[in-house]
């Protein structure tokens, strides 16, 4: 295994205080705090090469999670091993072989055009020159970056700025990903470029990914297996398709139809857009109701499950 | 260049770089920098002609010569200040420093030496002007040459490991202004940055003996500026091996309690 987490539990003491001023006087005097569980008994593992989706809410405890795995945060209990090493020590060879790349930071160089601050990493994790240069040549050429890493990074889109800052978080080529929402703030095309980058990436170097994102489409082009957690805990760990399966009931029916006459009790009528329906109906009913609208002249029918989002949501519901 | 030497020549280069991307800044800054030991050196010579040409033995000329190596020393010990380290915490960049396989202090060291590359090229021209308007008197030896230019890297070392270790106060609270500007106001009277501590009362030169901030501002500029006798210029680079010492003893101390706390609360 690459990322081995058994039983990981984090809390934070907060200062907690009324508003107003008569809060703030009593506050110097006497200060209340309260604990807080980001992180409660959290256990999971993640084979090499293996690309795992860690989705929840804001604040569900997934940045804590990556924090420890990488070795930012100290764990409060339980054990994490990364690569066989322990995070928290923070050993040389532990982090010439992970990566962290958060969305929100820049590590890149501000003034520097991108290749002084990829020549810094080259010196930083002692990437003999050959190597550097084949990698960084490999990695702007999949990222389409060109002549924008000879740009002063301040110059640069914010999806030109990520791309950049990819390059330079894979230089050292890595084993492990730590990825927090890579695509955060980017349009579209610039996340769907990042997405195709990462899945080539994966099946060029085997590399084992852990990504958090809010964007779904990340997670459907990506993650065979998401580990979905909410209020410090795992609420579920398997395949994405089984997600669908258990969480999701219903599935969502469309046909053009020639005659319309009786429609609604097959099941919840969502929309009637001139001869094409929309139907919801419960999963153990379809086939019934694809069998019933044959009788209704029926010239083109999809059967379709419901988005990941709203699957998800039913996730945190339950 | 591998290991760390190939990390600061990187560091240092890239420093040079992004310093000469600002260069009226820089020269704007430089004048600034210059103005206070003006103020100074033209106080303390209109007090030297009002007494006769001298104050506790100090001529114009010597006041001249003190000020203007002055201005390189006082460059010298431009290192990452401890108001920087709020900032570091907050936006995050420790994170990003921390995942690095290399101790984040190398990187600072390495960053503000390049940038005294850039700094010696423009103090250059501003030392010249200042020598043609305040004539200063100058005797240096070789070995006081030699001596400085050590020197001047060991007040540069001694004050930036004092000032991480005080930084590294952040890991606890943000809200250390007051001990900061303590510790800056005890060096700005007990260094010879504010006045030569031959001027100083007995009873403050003898602490300012047992301080380490004359280690990086008076001595180094009265190794080049002064008469200092062959003993004592090598002594002054000896308690500034031993300052060096204790600053790095004392950053790898609170280092090592302040990661753990930093690991414990993040950011």
């Amino acid at each position: 295994m690459d990322i081995e987490v058994d039983g990981l539990r984090k809390t934070f003491r907060v200062p907690r205080r009324e508003a107003g001023l008569r809060a703030s006087l009593r506050s110097l005097v006497r200060r209340t705090t309260t604990e807080v569980v980001a992180v409660d008994a959290v256990s999971f593992s993640v084979e090499p090469g293996e690309v795992v989706g860690f989705l929840g809410p804001n604040g569900a405890g997934k940045t804590t999670t990556l924090k420890m795995l990488s070795g930012l945060l100290f764990p409060g209990s339980g054990t994490v091993r990364v690569l066989g090493h322990v995070p928290s020590r923070r050993e040389h060879d532990f982090l010439r072989r992970i990566t962290l790349v958060m969305g929100n930071r820049n590590q890149l160089q501000w003034d520097l055009p991108a290749l002084d601050s990829y020549e810094m990493n080259r010196a930083i994790y002692r990437i003999p020159a050959p190597d550097f240069r084949r990698v960084r040549d490999e990695l702007v050429e999949l990222l389409d970056l060109g002549d924008q890493v000879r740009k002063p990074v301040r110059q640069l889109s914010l999806g030109e700025r990520m791309k950049a800052e990819i390059v330079g978080a894979l230089l050292h080529s890595p084993q492990v990903l730590f990825l927090d929402e890579p695509t955060i703030g980017l349009d579209v095309t610039m996340q769907k470029r990042i997405r195709a980058f990462l899945a080539e990436y994966n099946s060029r170097h085997g590399a084992t990914v852990l990504l958090t994102s809010h964007y779904m489409a990340d997670v459907q082009a990506l993650c065979k297996r998401v580990v979905v957690i909410d209020a410090g805990r795992i609420l579920y760990d398997g395949s994405l398709r089984t997600l669908s399966a258990r969480y999701s009931q219903r599935q969502t029916i469309t046909a053009t139809v020639a005659d319309r006459a009786g429609l609604a009790g097959l099941g919840e009528l969502v929309s009637v857009d001139g001869d094409r329906v929309t139907l919801r109906v419960d999963k153990e009913r379809s086939a019934a109701v694809v069998a019933a609208l044959l009788g209704h002249g029926v010239t083109d029918l999809t059967i379709e499950d419901p988005p990941v989002e709203d699957v998800i949501e039913q996730v945190f519901a339950s | 260049m591998n290991g760390l030497p190939g990390l600061y020549a990187t560091v240092m280069k890239a420093a040079v770089q992004t310093q000469f991307q600002y260069r009226t800044a820089n020269y704007a800054y430089m004048l600034g920098m210059v103005a206070e030991p003006v103020v100074y050196l033209v106080v303390w010579s209109a007090v030297a002609e009002s007494r006769g040409g001298s104050v506790g033995g100090i001529t114009a000329g010597e006041f001249a010569a003190y000020y203007i190596v002055w201005t390189l020393v006082r460059n010298m010990n431009i290192v990452l200040t401890p108001y920087a380290w709020e900032d570091r915490i907050q936006q995050g960049e420790l994170s990003g420093m921390l995942l690095r396989p290399v101790h984040p202090i190398h990187y600072d060291l390495a960053f503000f030496a390049g940038w005294k590359v850039v700094v010696v090229l423009l103090w250059i021209p501003i030392a010249l002007v200042l020598s043609v308007a305040f004539r200063p008197t100058f005797d240096i030896s070789a070995l006081e040459a030699v001596v400085f230019l050590v020197a001047i890297w060991g007040a540069y070392l001694i004050r930036s490991l004092l000032l991480w270790a005080l930084g590294m106060i952040t890991f606890w609270t943000t809200r250390v202004s007051a001990i900061y500007d303590v510790y800056f106001t005890a060096e700005l009277l007990l260094s010879g940055r504010l006045v030569p501590l031959a001027l100083l009362p007995a009873w403050a030169g003898g602490l300012a003996d047992w301080l380490p901030f004359k280690y990086t501002f008076g001595y180094p500029i009265e190794v080049l500026a002064g008469s200092l006798s062959t003993r004592e210029l090598l002594t002054g680079l000896a308690l500034q091996a031993v300052w060096i010492g204790f600053g790095a003893a004392l950053v790898a101390a609170v280092w090592r309690v302040g990661i753990r706390r930093y690991g414990a609360v993040g950011s």
